[in-house]
């Protein structure tokens, strides 16, 4: 009941902090900023009008926002939010969620194939290289995880007597491990110095190209699912950060979802003070990320 | 030995008095000149009745014009002369269906039927709506892909396509296909009444109201033989500048906008709206529009129009040079722009770039500093120190006109002032047989109107040249093997004029 509870609270909730992103980059630039709950509007508008679909496209192009938004949403039910246990759990589920999100990756790839447009046709190019890379990195976290843990599991992971977590015994290494995965985050949900969500240039984008040519519910759905996916690295990072000893559940959620909101605040200000990378160095920056997390691993090697 | 005819800028002369030379003479003199650290800064055809010619208006230190009369085609120069004649002979082929012989990339430039009604040289059927009858520069390969942009963009810019080759992300050439603004702003200037072409000039390129307005005017005043008062000149001098600071500070704006560096963006964003309200502070309209008319200008400064620009300009001094270092110390901003779209010196001479763009890849070309009009002959100069050619210069180029710019407003505000009265529509008598040029440093540089006049004083030809007709090639060799996905920045470091272009 708890864990299903908490499920609900973050799949509400996940809309919510995208827009303190915004908040945050228009007080930089001196602006006032769109109001907090924006994104719940924009999801509301999209959600009330209707679709276009060219003539070039297929099934494939309707199923993609839907494969996409479901996969997102059955990654999170393997997730410990605020130490709860996941919904779903079992061993190895790991590396379950991480293709599952894969899934709903070569969906909108395809998707954006289907298009037959030059733009969309390069952006999935970028979409798939930069994602190969980042799963390397991904996969670096999860081993550095098992050689703390033992688990293989996401909830195994963060609940029981052994919880990961930054104020543990190996707490250094996970410096190393959260710095990774916040520079994961920032490449895998299209933010800057990677991508540019704001921008309007369709020769420079990566995620936002692909799916230019969706619209209404469809393009919801996809908003959703980056949402979700954006909250599934966030949490990750919280749950890091979470001390091992909070006593009681609303101690745990308040916690969490204070950290969840520093996460996204960070974001705000890296975007507010980085410009983007060039294209060509983005490999670099998704490895770098893949060396501390390596790094930490070889540290652990020292440990045994 | 002929020599061209040396003129000056904004001085109107008797027809007559051009040299017109055969055309093999013709020839042999644009391309000794331009092989000469010559550059074009006009080269059209004209009829009158029957006859056919090419004039042409070249400069080194000073302006030269020449003429030739040409029948249905003529040997190009390009071929003999080089580049900087290859627009501007597609332009005549396009105008007048005269065909330069030989021309290495005869292409269509706007699309549109020929004045004369001799035969399309292109083979072109212009009841078809898109400009598409024509096959686009192709690289062949199995990696190799193309990119079409445009005309229709995702944000709210003007219409243009692009068409890229690339070898996954690197460019190996890009192809500009512009003219889907055309408006026939040449022919529309000479079948109305005078009093509509300030109006008119003005919306050649909205961005260069004043620009091109002063060059119409000052074209006006030449062959009508006008007298401006020197305090209507510095009003006019004044305007030139601040559409010089709100645009290159727009320009910086977007540039940072584009490599997602927020702030400064914002910044400039709303200093350049500051600026474009100095300009209606002193007409009445933010882009400036209905100050300049043929005589002067049409709304006195008075002292409290003066003070308040004065203390405007005090205040967005610091303000600018804080914005700018914010812009210009960031590493990762810096990353993006230096050795990024890079237009080298001789590669810029050969094209004959104008402009900050110009200047930005070494050419020290500046129409204020060259051929001053206005007040400019008592201002000093600008120099700028970055000169490689990449985005990087582009940007610390405006960088350095803006500051000098706003000097300038001060000097020119600290000028003595002097009485002047507003001037007020009006037809004026042109001298007949007669011709003039006319250049202003526009703010994206070389503006140049042209206007001949038949043996009655009316209107024979009117040519206008934006500073965008020479340097939109300058872009489409800057993308050579670059990212395809520095492109906009490359773009907005030009930021050329697309209707300016389309006419």
């Amino acid at each position: 009941m708890e864990s299903v509870l908490s499920l609900g609270l973050a799949l509400l909730l996940a809309p919510l902090f995208p827009g303190l992103i915004l908040k945050v980059k228009a007080l930089f630039a001196g602006k006032k900023g769109p109001p907090l709950l924006i994104k719940y509007w924009t999801l509301i508008k999209l959600l009330r009008k209707g679709s276009v679909y060219s003539t070039s496209t297929t099934f494939v192009f309707r199923l993609a926002p839907l494969v996409g938004c479901a996969a997102a949403i059955a990654v999170l039910l393997f997730f410990p939010f605020a130490g709860m246990a996941p919904v779903v759990s079992f061993h190895g589920d790991v590396i379950v969620l991480f293709y599952l999100l894969g899934l709903g990756r070569f969906f909108t790839i395809a998707a954006a194939l289907d298009t037959g447009s030059p733009f969309e046709g390069m952006g999935a190019a970028r979409e798939a290289f930069f994602g190969t890379l980042a799963e390397a990195a991904v996969f670096a976290v999860l081993i550095l995880f098992f050689r703390l843990n033992g688990s293989l599991s996401l909830g195994g992971y963060f609940t029981g007597s052994q919880p990961i977590s930054i104020t543990g015994s190996q707490g250094a290494l996970l410096i190393l491990a959260v710095v990774a995965l916040f520079m994961l985050l920032l490449a895998e949900n299209s933010r800057v110095p990677v991508d540019d969500p704001a921008t309007h240039l369709e020769l420079t984008m990566i995620h936002e190209v692909m799916i230019l040519d969706h619209s209404g519910p469809d393009l919801a759905l996809i908003e959703l699912g980056a949402f979700y996916k954006l909250f599934l690295y966030a949490a990750l990072i919280a749950d890091l950060l979470k001390p091992a000893g909070l006593a009681g559940p609303l101690a745990n959620i308040l916690f969490f979802y204070g950290m969840m909101a520093v996460v996204y605040l960070a974001i705000g200000v890296i975007e507010s003070v980085t410009a983007r990378l060039r294209m060509d160095m983005v490999p670099k920056y998704i490895l770098t990320s893949f060396a501390l997390v390596f790094f930490a691993i070889i540290l652990t090697l020292e440990i045994a | 030995m002929d020599s061209p005819l040396r003129i000056g800028n904004g001085e109107a002369v008797p027809r007559s008095r051009i040299p017109r030379i055969d055309f093999p003479r013709f020839l042999r003199m644009l391309t000794d000149f331009v092989h000469c650290n010559g550059y074009i800064v006009q080269f059209f055809a004209y009829a009158e009745g029957e006859r056919m010619r090419l004039l042409a208006v070249l400069r080194n230190s000073d302006l030269h014009v020449v003429e030739t009369e040409v029948e249905r085609d003529f040997p190009s120069l390009t071929l003999m002369g080089g580049t900087k004649f290859h627009l501007f002979e597609r332009e005549i082929a396009e105008q007048y269906g005269l065909r330069p012989n030989g021309h290495p990339w005869l292409k269509m430039v706007r699309y549109h039927a020929n004045a004369t009604g001799l035969p399309d040289v292109f083979g072109n059927d212009y009841r078809v709506d898109i400009p598409g009858n024509y096959d686009y520069y192709r690289v062949e390969g199995e990696a190799v892909h193309e990119v079409g942009v445009g005309p229709v963009h995702a944000g709210i810019i003007e219409p243009g396509h692009f068409r890229f080759q690339c070898a996954g992300e690197e460019v190996l050439h890009l192809e500009i296909q512009l003219g889907y603004q055309h408006r026939g702003v040449e022919r529309l200037l000479t079948s109305v009444p005078q009093r509509r072409w300030p109006v008119l000039c003005e919306s050649i390129a909205g961005d260069t109201a004043i620009g091109h307005n002063l060059c119409c005017c000052q074209a006006i005043e030449a062959l009508a033989g006008l007298e401006v008062e020197p305090g209507a000149r510095t009003v006019r001098t004044m305007a030139l500048e601040l559409e010089r600071l709100a645009n290159h500070i727009g320009d910086l704006g977007a540039l940072s906008g584009d490599v997602a560096f927020n702030p400064p963006a914002a910044y400039f964003g709303r200093i350049r709206g500051e600026f474009l309200n100095l300009l209606l502070e002193l007409s009445g309209n933010r882009f400036g529009k209905s100050l300049v008319r043929p005589g002067g200008v049409t709304q006195v400064a008075g002292a409290e129009q003066r003070r308040a620009i004065r203390s405007k300009i005090d205040e967005l001094r610091k303000e600018l040079a804080q914005v700018c270092d914010l812009l210009f110390s960031a590493h990762t901003v810096l990353a993006r722009f230096e050795y990024t779209g890079t237009v080298k010196r001789s590669t810029a001479d050969r094209l004959g770039l104008v402009g900050p763009c110009g200047r930005a890849s070494g050419l020290e070309y500046d129409v204020r500093e060259f051929f001053p009009t206005e007040r400019y002959g008592e201002l000093p100069a600008n120099t700028n120190w970055a000169t490689n050619g990449d985005v990087y210069s582009r940007a610390m180029v405006r960088r350095d006109e803006i500051m000098h710019s706003l000097d300038l407003v001060e000097r020119l505000l600290a000028m003595p002032e002097e009485a002047y009265r507003p001037v007020l529509p009006a037809e004026h008598k042109l001298a007949p047989a007669s011709f003039v040029v006319t250049l202003n440093e526009g703010w994206r540089g070389e503006v140049s109107h042209c206007l001949l006049t038949d043996h009655n004083g009316a209107p024979l030809r009117y040519k206008v040249k934006d500073p965008s007709f020479h340097n939109w090639t300058g872009l489409a060799m800057a993308l050579r093997n670059q990212a395809i996905s520095d492109f906009p920045l490359c773009n907005k470091s030009f930021n050329l004029s697309y209707c300016g272009f389309d006419l």
